[in-house]
Parts: structure tokens; C-alpha cells; sequence
């Protein structure tokens, strides 16, 4: 204690002994104190990187250019609008240096191509992370105050779908992300709505149920339910991990629920009925393109057809054959909402289709499955399972309501705090760990997690996650003038006769009108204005291809001529561009020689023949339909419209713009017109 | 006497490929296969590749097809069992990096490409009997531009470009008479310049003097989406373009 008190007193005396002694103490410590600031800055990460950038550049033949550019001290992009106060360029010097292309050291790098601009736009709108910070760590990888950190770059494209609802043509991983949640159901448990509030809306058909022992027995339901992939590997159902019972007893309770509904099954008179042509079976199937919905498992175990309907590679083994002939009849009767055409086959055809259709089974499948008779309790359990597990939410049942928010929102899933998210051993901990998790293995989660397992590949898992981080609060929070607003399907519906045979015909399937339908087939919103009514009428009742390379094609239906002649009119009369004056038509006075220089400037200028068939002997370009008896199927006036600016009458169409002159398209016009097929080749007007 | 500054000029290529690849061979920066309890129970003396090279990706992410190469012995036959130890520059990972070959004597690994746009070389490398045996691949990234590119391409260009056909898209380069080049064609465009590029694109084969079988885009295609085009046609030409670079004068 003594000797403590003894060397304090000594050490004050040395510091402090006298005042000059004093004095220099002092001054000597508040020197000291004053360096602080200085130094923390000289020795801080950003300064150095600074001092790297300059010794990178030094020796670089436009060093006087990037040092000229080279602005010292903190940099910031501030734009309060975005919610955005971005350091991020403090140390990533070279983002906008083009000459620093070949730089492949970090934190210098060039930032590749993108649409918008650094300063429009800041970093972290895209690219997570902490854009105040100014250091390595605490930008990257910091978790504080609920901000995320840098997201991989394999997400990179939620960034643009914070604004954009849209599909771009530079984002296909969103957009697929976006069709996928859409089309598998997601939204049918999960609402996911955009940040101008509109909804997701789900695009996927899950049948109803409600009538479900007409079509199936209680041995197939078991056995989908068991496992989907196994009836159908391209099916969106999701596997549910039942054990036997359970799936024994949803069976039991979906059979014993089921409505029998009048018209659902077809008495298979085998006198009266027409008897199935055994050898057309395949050829019909081919002609009516079922393919072209349908897809079917080849040898080799590819699928080959299309995914608007359900594949058909076992359809033997599911369907009884009295309801798939009444199905095939009039689909509307057991389903009014399908997607599927009513092709007013004949009696003959839909026993010739049965028949064929029956034989696409596979005995293996299902074999063994014999449940006992369902006792009531049974049926009991199985309609609390299917009530437990949101069955309702896609399915029509009876006696089941259909679930509401039945699962949790995912609105803003991509701002998810962390801090609330308990990861799995194992698991990357972060958002799009967390969320690819979830999607690739949901009942790893707990036993309680209702989340059926789905079926995706790593690239469709990438493709939702990206989708679902998109879904951020900032993006409510952007300024309305920034969003661009996703175009959803109208509801438009035509009205009267015509309007009731396209919805039987099931034509928005595949074509799309005024802004609803599918995209397999051409737009039809101006096909009255293009086609002309023998043509159109004549293509209804057997549709020609028209463009030989497509596999996809316009199916026959079996339309009364009343009915051929009802849409005829409607489409001529209806679906007519308001930009399109038939009277105003290219000069009708056609004479030789202005065909001749149309035929010209066809073959010489323009090059037509690269992709189109105007003559079948020479030509033999198909990537556009044939133009062999285009003038007995265009009109004269849509055809010269379409050579001004092809875009303007189908955006989107791959033909281009050629900028054709008016005199030139005349010509052109005149030729096209000329062609008239075999028979009227070259034949006066 | 021209002149009394004397000019150096220095060339630089902008190439990435080539740096990465330098960097991966000089090992300062490329990632590998961590320790693992592998151990050989035969060993080659040749690899070879058989599939998943020469693909293109999207940087950041896994390559549609798995890496499979094949150990061999002196007399040509598959060796199963052999260890394979696959390398990458920065960024790129593998999913196994270490891996015995199998019955068949091959050993599959995905491969995740790094977050560069640019070529990347990989290396298969087979410890051996005595000396070690290695193979490089070459696998391509496209970044935002070029993919947005390859997309363009999709839709406008292949059709005829691609010789390739597929049921859902049969080519139409068998039914012209002059026949187009391959964007793969590198040997004839990469002595191409971006100008020359661009207004083919733009006006049509005639405003270079070629065939008018390609017509004008410049009404349909925005100047993004042609810089995009012949962003994508550099990418995936083979052999690789190496850009002449940007000429920088100094006194």
C-alpha cells in the first residue's frame, strides 16, 4: 500500500512537478487527442482502398483520366424519393469507369451493363446490404436494424420485380418465378399481393371434387394421393406424405362426399352406340392435336405434348370409361370451367377415343390396393385431414368450406426480419436460404408444417425464391411514378351465341382476345379485319395448317354449319381494327405490272422467301406461314397494313419492321394478293 | 522527325477469360476442392471429358448440365475409383469438388459458375501413378447484357442462325441458299467489327454487301437490345474474341 501511494506521488511529480513540466504534459496529450480523428480516418477500410485505387490506376495508360475523376473522401448517393443513402461508391471507385472493363479485382470492378443508371438508382435497391455502412463487413454482411445483406447475385432479379410487375424480357428467371407461383398453386394457401395492392391470381385448374366418384374410384384416389409424381411426373399436385390410413381415409371421405351429377357417365350401350374404330384410335387422337394440351410419357421416358392439360400417359388406370365417353362428349357438363374444347365428336369417335385412351395404362400401377369398406369413422377422419390440410383452399369439396388466408401472407416475405426466422442446422442463414428451404423441403420445418413437398428443379427453386424476395417493403414504399404495373388477364367475355360457342370451343385456351386467353395460337383481337369470310369459314370447318414447322396445332371441331356460320359473322363483324378500313384498300386496279414489281421487290429487296413459301417449287422458307393462297386468306387492306408495320397490327411478332415504303407495299400488296393457291395461281382479279 | 513525342502504345485486353485463367493458373485466387477422407483405390494416367463442357450459363448460377469427365489408363480404359479434384478461378464452386469415379470410370460434378460475366476455365485433376493427369473445360457466363441477348437471339435470330433443329423449333438454316453464320462462328465474327455488327443488325445484309436474305431490324430492335445482340454474339464466339482493346497514347 505504502509502496503503491510512494510510486503514485513519484510519477505525479515526474508528469506534473513543475508547472513548465506541466504545461508540456498537457499539451502533449490534447496534441495527442487532436490526432484521433485524422488518424481513425487515415487508418479506416475506405481510406485504404482509396489509396489501392490510386496505386491501381497509377500505372495504367489513362491514369490522368481516372485520377481527374477520382474524387477523395466519403462518396454518397443520396435520393430520399427511393429511400436510398448509398456509400457503396466510397469504395467501389470503378462502377462507372468504362476503360476498367479488364479489372477483375474487387472492389474496383466495372458495373456490367444494366438499364438504369447508379445515380438514378443507388446500389442496394438491387443488391441488399447496408448502403450507409462504411465498412467491408458491416455493408455486406450486417443484420442490423431488420436490413438484410447482400444477396446473391444468383437472385439478383427480385431487384428489378421490386418495381416491375411486368414480365421483362431481361428477367426470365423472375418471370418464371412470378408464372410459378401463379401456376402451382401457391396463391391458392399464400396471398401474395403486389405493392399497388392487386393479388396474384392463381392460373392452375385444380378440379373440383365434388363429383369425383363419377370419374375415378377410391383405389386411384389412394394412390395419387399416396404419391402424385407416380400417375404423373409433370403434375403440380405436391405430395402431402400421407401414410396409408390417411390417404385410405381422404379417399373414403371424397367417394362418400361425391355428388353423382346427371350427364357424368354415359351408359355404354354397346348395340346403339357406334362401335370404336380400333385402328383410328392413334390417328385421331393425332388430328384432334390433344397433344397439343395433352402430354403423354414416350419410350425413352420423355413427356411429349403440351402442360395446359393433364398428362396422359396412365389415364387407363384413372378414369372409368362411361364418364371419360360422356367427358369426351361435353367436357362442360361435368366441369363448366375447363380449359378443355367440346369437339362435338361423333358417337364413333368418342368410343374410337375411349378405347384408345384406356389402353394408355400401366398395369403395375396401383397394383395391390384394395381398401377395406370405409367405416364411418373412417370418413370421419378423412374429412378432418382434408380440412386440416387446406385441401378446400384449390379443390371444390363437399361439405368442406373453402379455407381463407389459409396460410401465411407473402406479401412482404422479402423483408422478413431475420431475427424471426429460426434456420435449420445446416441450413445457409439467410433470407434465400430460408426461403429455398422452405420450398425444397417444407415439412423438414416441423412435424405441424402443413406445406406439401413439391416436385421442382433447382432452377424452378431459384426461380420462386426470386419471385418471393421481390415481395419487399421498399417496393410499397417506391414512388408510384417508378411502378410498372403488371397486365393481368381482362375478363373479357363475348356476349350472345357466338360468345356461348367460343367459351364450348374453349378458343382462349390457346388464342388470346382482347387482352384474355392463351399464347399458343395467334392474337385474334383484329382477325376480322385480316382474313377473309370464305377462308375463315372454311378453315373452321377443317383447319389447314399453316405453318408446317409447328407441332402445335388448331384442332378439328365437328361445327354444324349454323354454328360455323354464328362465329364466321362474329369474328368478321367483331373482332375488327379500328385502324383498318376495308374501303380504303390498296388500289384494287392490279395490273400485271405492278404484281410483276411486287414479285420483284419479294423476291430481291426484301428477301420474303427466307422465311415465307410464296411459291412451293423454289421456295422454302417456314418460319412464317405460307403465303401459297394468301390472297384468298388475307385481306388486301390488312395485308398492306401489316407490310407498313408488322408490330403495330401484332406487337410482339417476330417478323420485322422493314420500314417498307407506301409504294413499295402496294406492290407487294398486289403480288400477295395474287397468290391464290393451286388452282387460282396467278389468276385474274 | 515526325514527330518528337514518341508514342508508346499500349494495348490492353479487356479479355476476362484470359485474366481469370492466368489467375487460376498462377493459383493465387481460385477455389478448390476442400480436405476430404477420400481416398483413391486405383489411379489413372490420362482424363478426358465427356460432357458439360463449352456450356453457357448465367453468372451466378449452376450450369444446366453436371461436369463428367473420365479417367483412363495407359491402354484407354475407364479406371473406377480414381480421385478426381476439380478447380475453378474465384467464384466458382463445385458440388462435389472431390469425387471417385464411378463403375464406368467417369466422375459428375455440377458446376456453379462465379458472379463475372466472361470465360472461365476449370480444371479436372487426377493425382495418377505417377505423375498427376489434369484436363481443362471452358464454360461461358453471361451477364445481364448478354443474356438479355441470347434471349433476343431466341427469338429473332436463331431460327435461321442455329443450325440446330428441336421439335418445338425446327431451323430454318438448311433452306437458305446463303447460309448464315453460327454466333458460335467465331473465326469469321469476331474479324467483325462492332460496327459492322451493329449495322448488319440494323439494315440488313446489304449494307455490308451480303446476302439480302437477312433483313433490316433497326425498326423492330431498340439500340439496347442490338448492343445486347452483339454483347452475346462476343460471348459465346468460339474461339473466344479478344477485343483489340482500348489504345491509350503516352508521352
Amino acid at each position: 500500500m505504502q509502496f503503491i501511494r510512494k510510486r503514485l506521488s513519484s510519477g505525479w511529480h515526474t508528469l506534473f512537478g513543475d508547472p513548465v513540466r506541466a504545461f508540456g504534459v498537457v499539451s502533449v496529450a490534447l496534441l495527442l487527442a487532436l490526432a484521433i480523428a485524422p488518424a481513425k480516418e487515415h487508418f479506416s477500410q475506405w481510406h485504404s482502398y482509396q489509396r489501392h485505387y490510386l496505386a491501381m490506376i497509377h500505372d495504367r495508360g489513362d491514369a490522368v483520366s481516372l485520377r481527374r475523376r477520382f474524387q477523395p473522401g466519403i462518396h454518397q448517393i443520396w435520393l430520399p424519393d427511393l429511400n436510398v443513402t448509398d456509400r457503396c461508391t466510397t469504395c467501389h471507385l470503378g462502377l462507372n469507369e468504362a476503360s476498367l472493363a479488364d479489372v477483375t479485382q474487387q472492389p474496383f470492378r466495372k458495373h456490367p451493363v444494366v438499364p438504369h443508371s447508379l445515380d438514378g438508382f443507388g446500389c442496394v435497391i438491387c443488391h441488399g446490404g447496408q448502403g450507409a455502412a462504411t465498412t467491408v463487413a458491416e455493408a455486406h454482411q450486417s443484420e442490423r436494424a431488420g436490413e438484410q445483406p447482400i444477396l446473391p447475385v444468383r437472385y439478383i432479379e427480385s431487384g428489378c420485380g421490386q418495381c416491375h410487375q411486368n414480365a421483362l424480357p431481361g428477367t426470365p428467371q423472375l418471370n418464371l418465378g412470378r408464372t410459378m407461383l401463379a401456376r402451382y398453386g401457391c396463391v391458392h394457401c399464400h396471398t401474395i399481393a403486389r405493392p399497388d395492392g392487386t393479388k396474384l391470381v392463381a392460373t392452375d385448374h385444380p378440379p373440383s371434387l365434388m363429383h369425383i366418384a363419377d370419374k375415378t374410384t377410391s383405389e386411384w384416389i389412394f394412390s395419387w394421393l399416396k404419391d402424385p409424381q407416380a400417375y404423373a411426373a409433370s403434375t403440380t399436385m405436391p405430395d402431402y406424405k400421407l401414410s396409408d390410413t390417411d390417404a385410405s381415409d381422404i379417399s373414403a371421405y371424397l367417394v362418400s362426399s361425391s355428388t353423382p351429377q346427371a350427364g357424368d357417365t354415359a351408359t355404354r350401350n354397346t348395340k346403339s352406340a357406334a362401335p370404336a374404330d380400333s385402328s383410328a384410335g392413334p390417328s385421331l387422337y393425332g388430328e384432334s392435336f390433344c397433344s397439343s394440351c395433352h402430354a403423354v410419357q414416350n419410350a425413352a421416358g420423355n413427356l411429349v405434348g403440351g402442360d395446359v392439360g393433364p398428362e396422359l400417359t396412365r389415364i387407363g388406370n384413372k378414369v372409368k370409361p362411361e364418364w371419360l365417353a360422356a367427358w369426351l362428349d361435353n367436357p362442360r357438363t361435368y366441369d363448366a370451367t375447363t380449359p378443355m374444347p367440346h369437339y362435338r365428336f361423333t358417337p364413333q369417335q368418342v368410343a374410337t377415343l375411349v378405347e384408345y385412351l384406356q389402353s394408355k395404362s400401366d398395369s403395375d400401377y396401383g397394383s395391390g390396393v384394395h381398401p377395406n369398406l370405409a367405416t364411418s369413422v373412417q370418413i370421419a377422419h378423412g374429412r378432418k385431414l382434408i380440412v386440416e390440410l387446406g385441401c378446400a383452399a384449390c379443390h371444390g369439396i363437399n361439405g368442406v368450406q373453402k379455407p381463407e388466408n389459409f396460410a401465411p401472407e407473402l406479401s412482404t416475405i422479402g423483408s422478413k426480419p431475420l431475427a424471426q426466422i429460426v434456420f435449420l442446422p445446416g441450413m445457409e442463414p439467410s433470407l434465400p436460404g430460408y426461403i429455398g428451404a422452405k420450398i425444397r423441403q417444407p415439412r423438414a420445418f416441423g412435424t405441424s408444417v402443413k406445406m406439401p413437398q413439391f416436385t421442382l428443379t433447382p432452377a424452378q427453386t431459384d426461380a420462386m425464391t426470386t419471385a418471393l424476395l421481390a415481395q419487399t417493403n421498399r417496393a410499397r414504399s417506391m414512388p408510384d411514378s417508378l411502378r410498372v404495373a403488371a397486365t393481368p388477364d381482362t375478363n373479357y367475355q363475348p356476349a350472345g351465341h357466338a360468345g356461348k360457342l367460343i367459351t364450348e370451343l374453349a378458343c382462349f385456351s390457346c388464342h388470346r382476345v382482347n387482352g384474355r386467353g392463351g399464347d399458343m395460337a395467334p392474337d385474334l383481337t383484329w382477325e376480322g379485319s385480316a382474313v377473309q369470310r370464305q377462308w375463315l369459314t372454311e378453315f373452321l370447318h377443317n383447319p389447314n395448317t399453316l405453318r408446317p414447322s409447328l407441332i402445335r396445332r388448331m384442332p378439328r371441331f365437328n361445327l354444324s354449319d349454323s354454328d360455323n356460320k354464328e362465329l364466321t359473322d362474329y369474328i368478321l363483324a367483331v373482332y375488327e381494327s379500328p385502324s383498318i378500313d376495308q374501303d380504303l384498300a390498296p388500289s384494287t386496279a392490279r395490273a400485271a405490272e405492278i404484281v410483276e414489281h411486287g414479285r420483284q421487290l419479294f423476291y430481291s429487296r426484301y428477301a420474303c422467301q427466307s422465311c415465307h413459301i410464296a411459291d412451293i417449287k423454289t421456295d422454302k422458307g417456314y418460319i412464317g406461314p405460307t403465303l401459297t393462297q394468301v390472297g384468298s386468306r388475307l385481306t388486301a387492306a390488312w395485308t398492306y397494313a401489316w407490310l407498313r408495320n408488322p408490330q403495330a397490327m401484332r406487337p410482339g411478332t417476330t417478323e420485322p419492321n422493314q420500314n417498307i415504303s407506301d409504294d413499295d407495299a402496294q406492290a407487294l400488296t398486289a403480288f400477295l394478293m395474287s397468290l391464290r393457291g393451286p388452282g387460282g395461281h396467278g389468276a385474274k382479279l | 522527325m515526325m514527330s518528337r513525342l514518341t508514342e508508346r502504345v499500349m494495348f490492353r485486353s479487356a479479355e476476362l477469360g484470359a485474366l481469370l485463367a492466368l489467375a487460376a493458373l498462377a493459383g493465387c485466387k481460385h477455389s478448390g476442392p476442400p480436405v476430404t477422407g477420400l481416398k483413391a483405390v486405383a489411379a489413372g494416367t490420362t482424363i478426358v471429358e465427356s460432357s458439360g463442357g463449352h456450356q453457357v450459363g448465367v453468372i451466378g448460377t449452376t450450369l444446366k448440365d453436371p461436369l463428367v469427365v473420365q479417367v483412363n489408363n495407359d491402354q484407354g480404359t475407364a479406371v473406377p475409383g480414381a480421385l478426381v479434384e476439380f478447380y475453378g478461378p474465384a467464384g466458382v464452386t463445385f458440388d462435389p469438388a472431390t469425387i471417385l469415379t464411378d463403375s464406368s470410370g467417369q466422375a459428375t460434378t455440377s458446376v456453379t459458375l462465379g458472379t463475372i460475366a466472361g470465360h472461365y476455365q476449370l480444371s479436372a485433376i487426377t493425382p495418377g501413378k505417377s505423375k498427376p493427369a489434369s484436363l481443362d473445360v471452358v464454360e461461358t457466363a453471361l451477364g445481364y447484357q448478354q443474356r438479355l441477348g441470347s434471349i433476343l437471339a431466341d427469338k429473332y435470330c436463331n431460327r435461321c442462325h442455329d443450325p440446330e433443329s428441336s421439335p418445338e423449333r425446327v431451323s430454318n438454316y438448311d433452306n437458305l441458299e446463303v447460309k448464315p453464320h453460327a454466333f458460335t462462328d467465331g473465326t469469321t465474327l469476331n474479324k467483325m467489327s462492332e460496327a459492322d455488327l451493329t449495322a448488319i443488325i440494323l439494315h440488313g445484309g446489304p449494307a455490308l454487301s451480303r446476302s439480302a436474305l437477312m433483313p433490316p431490324y433497326g425498326n423492330t430492335l431498340n439500340a439496347s437490345d442490338v448492343r445486347a445482340l452483339v454483347a452475346y454474339i462476343r460471348a459465346v464466339a468460339d474461339p473466344q474474341y479478344e477485343p483489340a482493346g482500348t489504345v491509350y497514347a503516352r508521352r
